[in-house]
């Protein structure tokens, strides 16, 4: 079998299916840290975190926030289903400002165990948010 | 007989009615393309997932898990109970709370806990004295992935916890603009996953299989949830938008035949005044 020239990318949330395109190389935040997919993959199914995904057409890059989900890699297709998924341009960096700071007090002052984790997780999201958001003003 | 003044006031306020009902109905049209919109967007995301899970049912014992197991004895089932924070939709309301009713009468054996979605149910359930462990008002005006995954999360809890012994999920399913059906789904212990041996064949998994089987069935109920929370928000909007419409149209009937009764009441009153103007003429 000839390997795959491209892959086709869908990612789909509860909400939507925000994207299905023809690309050429894909980042991933897996679990077990950060993967690249280039067409003609192994089968794989690999769970998410929060992080940054991004995926080239051609020279242009895409950056996306994800936040946790699973992924399933075929040789031709990539299934990205999270649970949150931002396009870089989409990002309200007032809101995500905002969050990061709700969270920075919170961490401040612990009050609990599991308070504490919701904390962490919310100031994950933020910074991964305000960090995939300025890669989308930066490039040309 | 009613006066001129009067029949022409009733008819003023059957008119204003009618602009109230028709204007509603406008409302719950467009508010039910919106609705249906994310039913159909969120469907992808519900089969991936399917898909995904079946690949994986072969290759983990499915037996593992405690959300794939029967439910503890000593537990009560729960049954989560969705309907609308608003009434003026028919029989919507009404007719869940009946189906809810007869599911705790006969298939619940014994008592049961409730989770109540939506002001009018709990406004029902509340007053009777139920054991409620779940409650959620005012979610549909935002509704969004979060409202659902707290919904499913409580119900895990409660199951896994051996508080509930099993959970159910009564709604309105979207079937078309016409028909709502109520349904009563089983969400845990989740029912049998039949495995496709070939969809999962020779994955790689990372981290293993037990353990993505394990995030993701939880997410699983969580879609359900989802799905439910959607369905029954379309569903109202369609209820609504059928009942605002049937308003409107016994509104305009009601009108005419007031109109026609009216020009009979001022017809006789005029007949009266020439018979006595004719009359008072030849006494004279």
């Amino acid at each position: 079998m000839a390997i795959p020239t491209k892959i086709l990318l869908e990612i789909v949330t509860p909400d939507r299916a925000l994207i299905r395109e023809e690309v050429d190389e894909i980042q991933l935040p897996g679990s077990e840290g950060y993967l690249g997919v280039l067409p003609g993959h192994t089968p794989l199914l690999t769970t998410l975190m929060v992080g940054e995904l991004w995926y080239r057409v051609g020279a242009e890059k895409h950056f996306l926030s994800i936040a946790g989900g699973f992924v399933e890699v075929l040789p031709d297709r990539v299934t990205v289903l999270a649970d949150l998924a931002e396009r870089a341009q989409d990002i309200d960096i007032a809101r995500a400002e905002a969050a990061k700071r709700r969270a920075e007090e919170r961490l401040a002052k612990p009050s609990s165990d599991l308070d504490f984790e919701r904390a962490r997780i919310a100031m994950m999201k933020s910074l991964i948010r305000l960090q995939v958001a300025s890669r989308a003003r930066t490039r040309v | 007989m009613p006066s001129l003044i009067d029949l022409r006031r009733r008819i003023r306020a059957v008119k204003s009615t009618q602009q109230i009902t028709k204007a509603m109905k406008m409302i719950a049209a467009s508010r039910l393309r919106r609705a249906q919109d994310r039913v159909i967007a969120s469907r992808p995301y519900a089969q991936r997932m399917l898909q995904v899970l079946h690949g994986l049912a072969p290759r983990v014992d499915p037996e593992a898990h405690p959300l794939l197991q029967r439910g503890s004895a000593d537990g009560r089932p729960l049954v989560i109970i969705v309907t609308a924070d608003r009434g003026l939709c028919g029989s919507f309301n009404s007719n869940i709370i009946k189906a809810a009713g007869q599911f705790i009468a006969t298939d619940g054996r014994g008592p049961v806990t409730l989770g109540l979605v939506g002001r009018k149910g709990r406004e029902f359930f509340r007053r009777r004295g139920f054991d409620v462990l779940i409650e959620q008002t005012g979610i549909f005006q935002r509704l969004s992935f979060a409202h659902a995954q707290e919904i499913a999360n409580a119900a895990i809890e409660a199951f896994i916890d051996g508080r509930a012994s099993s959970v159910h999920v009564i709604f309105n399913e979207f079937k078309s603009v016409m028909t709502q059906r109520l349904v009563v789904d089983q969400l845990l212990p989740i029912p049998k996953l039949e495995g496709d041996a070939v969809a999962g064949a020779d994955y790689l998994y990372e981290p293993g299989p037990e353990a993505i089987f394990a995030d993701l069935l939880p997410r699983y109920v969580q879609a359900q949830v989802y799905r439910a929370l959607l369905e029954s928000n379309a569903s109202f909007f369609a209820a609504q938008m059928t009942a605002m419409d049937a308003a409107t149209r016994n509104s305009s009937e009601m009108l005419d035949s007031l109109t026609l009764y009216m020009n009979k009441v001022r017809q006789a009153a005029i007949t009266r005044e020439i018979i006595e103007v004719v009359s008072g003429a030849s006494a004279t």
